[in-house]
């Protein structure tokens, strides 16, 4: 039975929420874009917001990039530049505590504000708040395996999930089995962690495909449309 | 060159009456629903005021619109590229809705429905945001109407830069103006240059500026770009709008619903020519003071052949010429210079302009020392300070406005003469550099304000440019996924539609 539930959750479950993950997002941007939107709440309470909102989104960003990076790059590249396990098991406590740290101050600030505020509270809808609190979860577990992984610095723990990852991107339909052993809050953190990518769509979290990076690269400053480059695109 | 159209606006505030029909009508056509309720495309403010959202014009508290850098380009107040996607998680210089006013409606059912009280019962007021009981109303939309408040809270306004405004917080010095305000659909829009996403853009056949609804993501910055606080973040939707100018009424050829519904008849619409390749040069003028100047320099002559031939090989049509040659705004703003843009030191070259409005003589001139100049009274002893108009259509030069004001001045001075006294009288004229041809033109288009003069609004003709047979049967003007099909409650959150919730369907 345990094996059995290994297997759902790191074996099938990644593949459904990956696929709901990008079907819901290409349905919604290409069906209902006028939904897609940060659902900034700035205009309505200023308070609380300008640390809450900055040290959330660079405290998420950083433990963002450092999942991607750490559980995406090959095994082999870190051992060919020469990046000991421990090191980078080292490095991902002390990074990632630290923007975890900041994350959750953020966070904090954030919940507090969506479910004391009166203008908030009203105004947001239920995946609004569910979403906040799922993460909130998501923050506080990351933050518990900390304590766990300072049980094995060599990193040996971490070179499992890299295994799993990037074997689940793969399509190799086994790679389940490297998680069978792992401590219970890395199998809850990486449950819900999969199961924010389900969801993903159907919340305001689709802005983080947005990221106005494309800002950078605009000619000058002024946006000008014509009819005739419309109908050329046509 | 690059010659480019642009349909543009301007309000003879010489006429308006404050009666707020504008801002109604706009009101009832565009902003009343959810989430925009507490947003104006149009306002009318009572000068002097700190006006709506409270002290818009202080650039130095909100850093809309451009800052000349010392190398001499220019880059957005509240910062270039970078510092605007740094200050994306939280906008310090967003406004609060408080900074509008929270808006609110009444308990009107509980005048119907109340039982038998020993007090007669009220309509208390209720938040359209969270539905609950408001105790006091603090703010709204015109709250310094006909100079409501005290005098220490409406004279922060920034128009009084470098004037001795004390004089005017007694009884007999006052003087007020109205001034309403809509989107200035500039030709160096800060909006634009401060959105992230590309979303807002400004159509080349005709000028207005428009929010892409479906593109916009909600960043806001384009909320603290807009020096003229002109545009509205849709609480509910979480897009920005903005005034549309009414643009599928323009390319039918009908005025803006507030131009149209313009009691007073102070508003025009007209094409103004002008040469695309210079509007950075002319926004990165110097001298704030030679910005009203630097904009008049990039208009083109729409009678010079030259500038003719040219736009006919752009494909200007011929109809927008014509329009171009008749446009009263051109003869406002160009021939007269009687009409000013409206803070011209934001550098966004703004497209809706200003007639300054005349006013009674001091008392003190009234009383045998009034400054007169011959047989016209100085427009230095009007009781509105010139420099308070210059500061705000000038950027604090008060010579153009002056002539302006001697102008409309000498017009009623020519026209009192030939009907009056049956005298043509050249000299009235020609003390103000006119003709009386060109008076009694600037008469027909300024006080008779025919319909058929205010409004010279050439078709867009889409069907050249594009073809009308794909666009048969499809969905005209909506909002958000207005054209969807179905009538399924959206899996992605938010309605389809807009819906309008009563009060008492909030809480």
């Amino acid at each position: 039975m345990a094996q059995f539930l290994n297997q759902m959750m790191f074996g099938w479950y990644p593949y459904l929420c990956l696929t709901v993950f990008l079907v819901g997002s290409w349905a919604r941007f290409d069906r209902e874009q006028y939904t897609w939107r940060t659902g900034s709440s700035q205009l309505l309470r200023r308070k609380q917001l300008m640390w809450g909102s900055n040290l959330f989104h660079v405290g998420i960003l950083i433990i963002f990039m450092g999942h991607f990076v750490g559980l995406l790059t090959p095994i082999a590249i870190f051992d060919a530049i020469g990046i000991p396990h421990g090191f980078k098991q080292v490095m991902a406590i002390v990074v990632g505590g630290v923007a975890g740290l900041m994350c959750l101050v953020g966070i904090s600030l954030l919940t507090h504000r969506r479910l004391t505020d009166v203008r908030i509270r009203k105004t947001s809808s239920f995946g609004d708040t569910a979403i906040l609190l799922v993460l909130f979860a998501q923050l506080l577990l990351g933050l518990l395996t900390i304590f766990v992984s300072l049980g094995h610095l060599d990193g040996h723990e971490m070179v499992k999930f890299m295994n799993w990852a990037q074997g689940v991107l793969t399509l190799q339909v086994d790679s389940w089995k490297w998680l069978v052993d792992v401590h219970p809050i890395f199998k809850l953190h990486l449950v819900l962690g999969m199961t924010i990518f389900l969801v993903f769509p159907f919340t305001r979290l689709v802005h983080i495909w947005s990221a106005p990076v494309w800002y950078f690269g605009r000619q000058g400053y002024q946006v000008v449309r014509t009819r005739k480059q419309l109908n050329a695109a046509e | 060159m690059k010659i480019r159209a642009q349909i543009a606006m301007v309000l003879n505030l010489d006429k308006c009456i404050g009666c707020h029909t504008c801002s109604i009508t706009c009101k009832n056509v565009w902003t009343s629903r959810e989430g925009v309720e507490y947003a104006w495309f149009n306002n009318v403010e009572t000068k002097p005021g700190i006006g709506y959202p409270k002290d818009w014009e202080n650039q130095k508290r909100w850093n809309g619109g451009w800052k000349r850098r010392g190398d001499g380009s220019i880059e957005p107040k509240q910062g270039g590229k970078w510092r605007v996607l740094a200050k994306i998680f939280a906008n310090p210089d967003l406004p609060e809705i408080d900074d509008y006013y929270e808006p609110f409606t009444f308990d009107y059912e509980h005048l119907q429905k109340a039982p038998e009280l020993e007090a007669f019962p009220t309509a208390r007021p209720r938040s359209l945001i969270t539905g609950e009981r408001m105790e006091k109303i603090v703010s709204g939309p015109n709250w310094e109407e006909i100079l409501g408040g005290e005098f220490s809270k409406r004279s922060a306004d920034y128009n009084f830069e470098g004037v001795q405004k004390e004089m005017y917080g007694q009884f007999e010095n006052t003087f007020m103006m109205y001034l309403p305000r809509l989107c200035e659909h500039c030709l160096n829009p800060a909006c634009v240059a401060s959105c992230p996403s590309g979303a807002i853009y400004k159509r080349e056949e005709d000028g207005v500026v428009l929010i892409d609804q479906d593109k916009c993501r909600g960043w806001r910055m384009c909320i603290s770009g807009c020096p003229y606080k002109k545009i509205y973040y849709n609480w509910s939707s979480g897009k920005s709008e903005k005034c549309i100018l009414c643009y599928p009424r323009l390319e039918a050829g009908m005025p803006t619903v507030c131009s149209e519904t313009c009691v007073g008849r102070i508003r025009y619409l007209g094409v103004i020519l002008y040469d695309a390749d210079r509007i950075e040069t002319a926004a990165s003028e110097k001298d704030e003071r030679n910005l009203y100047d630097a904009q008049t320099g990039i208009f083109l002559d729409p009678n010079d052949p030259k500038v003719i031939a040219e736009a006919r090989a752009e494909g200007i049509s011929e109809q927008w010429l014509e329009a171009a040659r008749r446009s009263p705004i051109w003869k406002m703003a160009m021939e007269w210079k009687v009409a000013f843009p409206l803070h011209p030191e934001y550098r966004t070259l703004p497209m809706v302009w200003y007639v300054p409005p005349l006013s009674p003589i001091q008392s003190a001139a009234a009383a045998g020392k009034m400054g007169m100049d011959g047989d016209m009274p100085d427009v230095r002893s009007l009781r509105i300070p010139l420099r308070y108009l210059a500061n705000m259509l000038t950027a604090g030069d008060e010579e153009p406005v002056a002539l302006g004001l001697e102008r409309m001045l000498a017009m009623r001075a020519y026209m009192r003469a030939k009907s009056v006294d049956g005298v043509i009288d050249e000299k009235i004229a020609a003390k103000v550099g006119m003709t009386g041809a060109q008076i009694e033109e600037m008469y027909k288009i300024m006080a008779l304000a025919n319909y058929e003069d205010r409004f010279v609004i050439p078709t867009t003709h889409r069907e050249w440019a594009e073809d009308a047979y794909d666009l048969k049967a499809s969905c005209g003007f909506s909002f958000g996924n207005g054209c969807s099909d179905g009538e399924t409650p959206s899996l992605f959150g938010g309605n389809k539609t807009p819906a309008i919730r009563k009060p008492e369907e909030f809480a």
